[in-house]
């Protein structure tokens, strides 16, 4: 009996469904083994019937629930407490399931105050914004936050590997999750434990490597002074590659698979990594939004009183 | 009594959506709309934001055009930085914006609206996909799935992340190509190149012809055009001016700075995207034949520009032309458009690889963060992206106006879906088959 398959979206931009999509062979043999039965970027299915009558959403039951994007408006809501009853396994996929992602750098102003701003660009024909579409919840929540959550896989885009991985674990019956390890401990560059200079640098010129040699012979970017979030965020988006992604692209990582354990603290930490290899972080701007920028959910981001 | 059918998801396309459809007392359609009922606001949650960030943060708008995003940022913080990046730094995003759309052409055509024409309209919908594709046809399954597979890896390999990237940089490119990067991507590149020739072959032999009657039926309605062309009218992706065509195959070419003489943006109560129209061309209603509606993404593209910049692309254009004229409007034909884009971008991607200042070693000018605005165009899958930032003196994002691709669809998307709805349901008659070719003219638009 192939293993019953359901996935569905919230506030999020589909490069999760693109990673699925990039697993490639993995999931061509796959295939054999599960069956889609709800799935809106690929397949048909309805929640009001195929003809449109119904009056309440059907989701079909499953074993398996795979769910990307945060939790943003009322209908997202209802739709994940449905999927919820309906499934066995529930997997929060990308960081916008787990963390929030980008979309919960929205959590920095309230509600109204965005939604003000966002119809009176410089573009927008003066309206109010509009009101018969499924109401903003006050805030981007991490889907923890809404239902139980049985096995996360951060990251933005999450890597195909580790959803290949995640999959064929759960139909052995088992669990999974990344290991607590750093980027750090995934990036093979040359780290001297202290800085190259003193100042933190902006993305504003590119590193000093030499693109001949792999990425083992390249200074640390951190210790070239570059902002790295390596420090501080979870490892797994180099799959099988030599490096983590971004460091293949010689640049630094942003953190978008997220802390390296529950509870912990990268704002804190991350000031501490970058005073023990000597480099002062007064320099980096828009802290607050730059180490909270996948995880703005679990009230990691929230309105500033009024200056 | 009447009833409303509500079609929702839409599916098989990107982005959230649903349809719904007014019946009169006769069964009849009273009227048919579409609505897009997602909103995360990264025009809000921008400001404050530095200026050399956002090609990484507004790249998060899209999984599918994410390289088209992420460059169009790019070029924005360039003018707000006042920095010209040096001409291999320059080649390089443009290779990256031809290359990361053949994978995404391969998607829409084959993963997502070809179900439609090789399984059926009125197929079962539980094997109406690409999986049904897949098990009915393995051989032609499978070498999709791996000419997917090919373009995604080229791009991861070389410059680390294929979606959401990180390589293109205020100033140029994060590292040059070295020569054995350049020889493993044209040999990538000239196989995706003709598996595009056996794409178009295929759809001109096999697909078109039989669905006719749909094509010339379904969906179609009269509107204007934009997209981006060259300075000398060819059809162009990473950089060049903006052209709207009225629906009399008239035209206005302008800069990017004008964008806000020639575009505004309607608010409607029932949707959160906004609905842009032609503001110079007249008042906006959502109404047949008013003249301020206008069509982005492919057909749009192949509408505007005078000709396409690579041979075989060009040869097809004229043969497209000679069939359906200029401006072509109808909606199914998005397809086809998009076949004789995959073929172009190949071409180009080829041309870019064997040109040998690819591989220079500058491929970035240093910037310095300061007070200005920036607007930077591409063109994404969906259509003409516009960024326009505006930056304190430490470089931090004030202001943010975004236009992007699928928005500028939102307007003729509800009118083709009325129009294919009237067409379609008369008397109360209506089946999940008739119901899913009001969404096949709905992919046809997207991505």
């Amino acid at each position: 009996m192939p293993v019953k398959v359901l996935e569905e979206w919230f506030n999020a931009c589909s490069g999760c469904e693109i990673s699925i999509l990039n697993m490639g062979d993995a999931l061509v043999e796959m295939l054999s083994e599960l069956e889609f039965v709800h799935i809106p970027v690929l397949m048909d299915h309805k929640y009001y019937g195929q003809t449109g009558e119904g009056s309440q959403v059907e989701i079909p039951e499953a074993d398996i629930a795979i769910v990307s994007g945060g939790i943003r408006n009322e209908e997202h809501k209802e739709l994940l407490e449905e999927i919820r009853k309906k499934c066995k396994t529930l997997i929060a996929l990308g960081s916008c399931a787990t963390n929030g992602g980008i979309p919960a750098l929205a959590n920095m102003w309230t509600k109204d105050e965005a939604l003000k701003n966002i119809y009176s660009t410089i573009t927008t024909d003066s309206a109010s914004p509009p009101d018969r579409v499924p109401a903003w919840l006050d805030r981007v929540f991490a889907v923890d936050e809404i239902v139980k959550v049985d096995i996360y896989i951060p990251g933005c885009p999450p890597h195909p590997k580790n959803i290949a991985d995640a999959l064929t674990a759960v139909l052995k019956g088992e669990s999974w999750s990344l290991p607590e390890r750093s980027v750090c401990d995934t990036c093979p560059t040359i780290r001297e434990k202290k800085a190259s200079s003193g100042t933190i640098k902006r993305s504003l010129e590119n590193a000093d490597f030499d693109p001949e040699k792999p990425i083992d012979q390249m200074r640390c970017l951190m210790e070239q002074g570059f902002i790295c979030l390596g420090p501080v965020t979870r490892a797994g988006c180099r799959g099988d590659s030599d490096a983590p992604r971004c460091i293949k692209a010689r640049i630094g990582c942003r953190g978008c698979f997220g802390p390296i354990r529950k509870g912990a603290r990268p704002m804190v930490d991350m000031m501490g990594a970058w005073s023990s290899i000597g480099l002062n972080a007064q320099a980096v701007p828009d802290r607050r939004a730059l180490l909270n920028r996948f995880i703005g959910a679990h009230n990691n981001l929230r309105p500033l009183p009024k200056r | 009594m009447g009833k409303t059918l509500t079609i929702q998801p839409v599916t098989r396309i990107e982005g959230h959506a649903k349809v719904l459809i007014e019946l009169d007392d006769n069964g009849n359609v009273a009227d048919a709309k579409m609505a897009i009922v997602a909103l995360r606001g990264f025009e809000q949650f921008c400001i404050g934001r530095a200026a050399d960030e956002m090609p990484r943060i507004v790249n998060r708008i899209c999984g599918i055009c994410p390289w088209s995003h992420h460059l169009a940022s790019n070029k924005a913080v360039d003018k707000v930085y006042g920095v010209t990046p040096p001409p291999a730094g320059e080649k390089l995003r443009r290779l990256m914006q031809h290359l990361s759309w053949i994978p995404d052409k391969i998607l829409h055509f084959y993963f997502l609206a070809a179900p439609d024409f090789i399984m059926g309209p009125d197929a079962d919908p539980s094997v109406r996909n690409v999986l049904g594709v897949l098990k009915s046809n393995p051989d032609l399954g499978m070498k999709v799935v791996k000419m997917r597979q090919l373009g995604s890896m080229l791009i991861e390999n070389f410059a680390g992340k294929v979606i959401h990237p990180a390589a293109g940089v205020p100033g140029g490119f994060s590292k040059p190509m070295t020569e054995a990067e350049r020889e493993e991507l044209l040999k990538g590149a000239e196989e995706l190149l003709e598996f595009a020739k056996f794409s178009i072959d295929l759809a001109k032999k096999d697909i078109f012809p039989k669905y006719m009657d749909l094509i010339e039926n379904v969906g179609v309605i009269k509107t204007g055009f934009i997209g981006t062309v060259s300075e000398d009218g060819s059809w162009e992706i990473y950089d060049g001016k903006l052209r709207m065509m009225k629906a009399d195959g008239s035209y206005e070419d302008f800069s990017y700075e004008q964008y806000t003489d020639y575009i505004a943006e309607h608010v409607e109560p029932w949707a959160y995207v906004k609905f842009p129209y032609a503001k110079r061309w007249g008042e906006f209603a959502l109404e047949f034949d008013n003249p301020t509606i206008y069509r982005s993404n492919c057909l749009a593209r192949i509408n505007v520009c005078d000709k396409m910049p690579t041979p075989l692309a060009q040869a097809e254009l004229e043969e497209f032309r000679e069939k359906f004229g200029r401006p072509c409007q109808y909606t199914i034909l998005y397809n086809y458009a998009r076949l004789i884009e995959l073929l172009c971008n190949a071409e180009s991607a080829v041309a870019l690889l064997k040109d040998p200042e690819i591989t220079d070693r500058n491929v970035r000018t240093k910037v310095e963060p300061q007070a200005g605005r920036g607007v930077g165009c591409v063109e994404s899958l969906q259509g003409t992206l516009i960024h326009d930032y505006e930056a304190d003196q430490n470089g931090l994002i004030t202001r943010v106006n975004l236009i992007v691709g699928s928005t500028h669809n939102a307007a003729p998307m509800n009118l083709s879906v009325k129009q294919a709805a009237q067409a379609l349901i008369q008397g109360g008659n209506y089946d999940q088959g008739l119901l899913n070719k009001i969404e096949i003219v709905i992919r046809a638009y997207n991505p």
